[in-house]
């Protein structure tokens, strides 16, 4: 376990670092650093100035290790549209697009979970394929455009829940539904295969023979066993929905990450833009490799292989 | 119950992707999802191929005497614009009708793209395994670690927004699951006995992953196409309706959605129109899709 651990440790800070050259490129790319720090129409003299200055006059390698050691001491840069620490601005954005993720994963594990249970039970029939026809319907809704119908019947025909903002609990109501659907498909699809199988192995003919009851060998003996790379999924998928809350979030105006990745990208902000990248992309990594460790710690043979 | 049912120990199975055709074309008319799948999406091939027949008007001419007219089943609605105008006067089946010809250019050239890259690296990681496998789930994971839609809307907003640049961006970033699979498939393949036969008759690296491994990992290729074209399909709408996909006046369904977002308390036909059809053609898709894997792996691999 020792060894599996170490070598997926390692996995992760390469690929940890590999994201991190991405997110120094991607700055570097969207132009001069010492233009943008001298501002518009600033004399050539000015710009070498400043290239001076901050070091931007070094090789790339250089520079690059020297930003790594700043960022891993929690500075983020100056934002240059909203004029102020980037990570005094990221840190108070997270909790938002924590919420709405974590949120939209119990409602995917609410949802998915019962219909997979349902559909494995009952494989082969209406049900099954009723809830085989949520998951293909719901993997075809663009997001936005059901977030968009959400918003019209929940907020303007019913007058439920309020359009936009991130003031009380209602408003996550709807951004959580539209994102939790967006995840369902997947991880219902699993629990159903994962239930199939479990339905059809030795130990729970052993359990009916013994005589217990069909709701005892579904959950106690069926579910407890399928559910296990359900859970490491879902790791997986709140990775993914961190990044799909950037669309989620700028529709309802949820103030978190992915509405302040989208500010920063169409105002050009790219300091920030990078912050949200590398934050996104290492809260995935450290996702995976705890759903790996987790795998791995429930399975032997993941660790031997 | 099943206790009656006596199941030979060893049961004969026949080889694998070896499937005559006529087999294969009764189980594909034998599968409802999937004929249901391939006449949704026939009609949006068709909508697209037929748009310049089919259309009344041009999709980009404005008349801004006729702006916002509901479609033909409203009470203000009329047959002359059958699903109404947008708020520049455009006729709105001619431009839904053009924007299919967006949705399936981009959803097959990424996916073509993608396609290339994702089977290239799956097929070369799966065949020689050791350093190359190792290197290669690097590429992938670090590719699955960074966020699709944060990176792509970097990227157009960076270059600017085209068709070509929208294409490219999600091309040669959807790979990701074409070499994870394509990398599993070909590392099951390679063990078996046909592909160390070619081996063992001398055939060339290449020549066993084209000749041998390639045609039998095929299936699992068709499968993952689809539901990728699929997906691109998607991505490109959510681009285009935050403004940094293709740009206007280029009838692609996303950016007709957020055109109309400020209209639709009051007209919500506006964006239920391209939305309806924009889930039609990816259900369309991804019915193909699961049909398809039905019917190469009957034995089911949810």
């Amino acid at each position: 376990m020792l060894a599996y651990a170490a070598k997926r440790l390692a996995l992760a800070i390469l690929v940890a670092l590999f994201v991190s050259a991405v997110a120094f490129a991607l700055l570097r790319l969207s132009g001069d650093p010492a233009l943008a720090i001298a501002g518009e129409g600033a004399r050539q003299a000015d710009i070498e100035l400043v290239r001076k200055t901050y070091g931007l006059d070094r090789p790339l390698i250089v520079q690059y290790l020297d930003w790594l050691c700043t960022i891993a001491r929690g500075d983020l840069g100056q934002s240059l549209y909203f004029r102020t620490d980037v990570s005094g601005l990221v840190a108070d954005k997270l909790p938002v697009t924590f919420w709405i993720g974590g949120l939209s994963i119990l409602f995917a594990l609410a949802l998915s979970i019962p219909l997979g249970v349902l559909a494995a039970v009952f494989a082969g029939t209406s049900i099954d394929r009723a809830a085989l026809a949520i998951a293909v319907v719901g993997q075809a809704l663009p997001t936005f455009f059901f977030a968009l119908v959400l918003m019209m019947l929940f907020s303007i025909n019913l007058r439920w829940l309020p359009v936009s903002g991130s003031d009380t609990w209602a408003h996550f109501v709807m951004p959580t539904i539209a994102l939790g659907y967006y995840v369902t498909p997947p991880m219902m699809r699993l629990v159903r295969a994962g239930m199939i199988e479990v339905l059809g192995s030795d130990y729970i003919r052993t359990a009916r023979a013994k005589g217990l009851s069909g709701t005892s060998v579904v959950f106690k003996h069926g579910l407890r066993n399928a559910v296990v790379p359900v859970v490491a999924l879902a790791a997986v998928q709140l990775g993914y929905l961190l990044g799909g809350s950037i669309v989620i979030e700028t529709i309802f105006a949820l103030d978190g990450l992915g509405y302040l990745a989208y500010q920063s990208i169409t105002h050009k902000d790219f300091p920030v833009t990078q912050a949200v990248l590398l934050l996104l992309s290492l809260i995935y990594v450290l996702l995976t490799l705890a759903a790996d460790l987790l795998n791995a710690f429930l399975d032997p043979r993941i660790r031997v292989s | 119950m099943d206790g009656t049912i006596i199941t030979p120990v060893v049961a004969p199975t026949p080889a694998e992707g070896a499937l005559p055709a006529p087999g294969v074309l009764r189980r594909v008319l034998g599968h409802p999802g999937l004929v249901a799948g391939m006449v949704l999406l026939g009609l949006c091939v068709a909508m697209a191929l037929l748009a310049p027949l089919l259309a009344p008007y041009d999709p980009y001419a404005q008349d801004l005497n006729q702006r916002l007219i509901p479609p033909v089943w409203f009470e203000k609605g009329s047959w002359a614009h059958p699903l109404g105008t947008d708020n520049l006067g455009r006729d709105y089946l001619a431009r839904t009708l053009y924007g299919a010809r967006i949705s399936l250019l981009i959803g097959l050239s990424a996916m073509l793209i993608s396609g290339l890259i994702g089977t290239t690296l799956g097929l070369v990681a799966g065949y020689l395994g050791g350093r190359v496998d190792l290197f290669v789930n690097f590429i992938i994971t670090a590719r699955l670690a960074m966020p699709v839609v944060l990176v792509a809307l970097a990227v157009v907003a960076m270059i600017g927004g085209s068709l070509l640049v929208v294409i490219l961006t999600l091309g040669l970033l959807k790979w990701d699951r074409f070499a994870v699979v394509m990398r599993s498939a070909t590392m099951q393949v390679r063990a078996l006995d046909y592909v160390a036969a070619a081996e063992a008759a001398g055939a060339s690296r290449l020549r066993v992953l084209a000749g041998e491994i390639l045609p039998n990992v095929f299936p699992h290729l068709i499968v993952v196409a689809t539901v990728e074209a699929g997906s691109a399909i998607l991505l490109e709408a959510a681009l285009s309706f935050l403004g940094l996909g293709v740009q206007p006046p280029l009838p692609s369904w996303g950016l007709m959605i957020a055109e109309a977002k400020s209209f639709m308390f009051f007209s919500f036909w506006l964006i239920a129109i391209p939305g309806t059809a924009l889930a039609a053609l990816v259900l369309g898709i991804n019915m193909v899709g699961d049909g398809l894997r039905d019917v190469f792996a009957p034995e089911g691999r949810a």
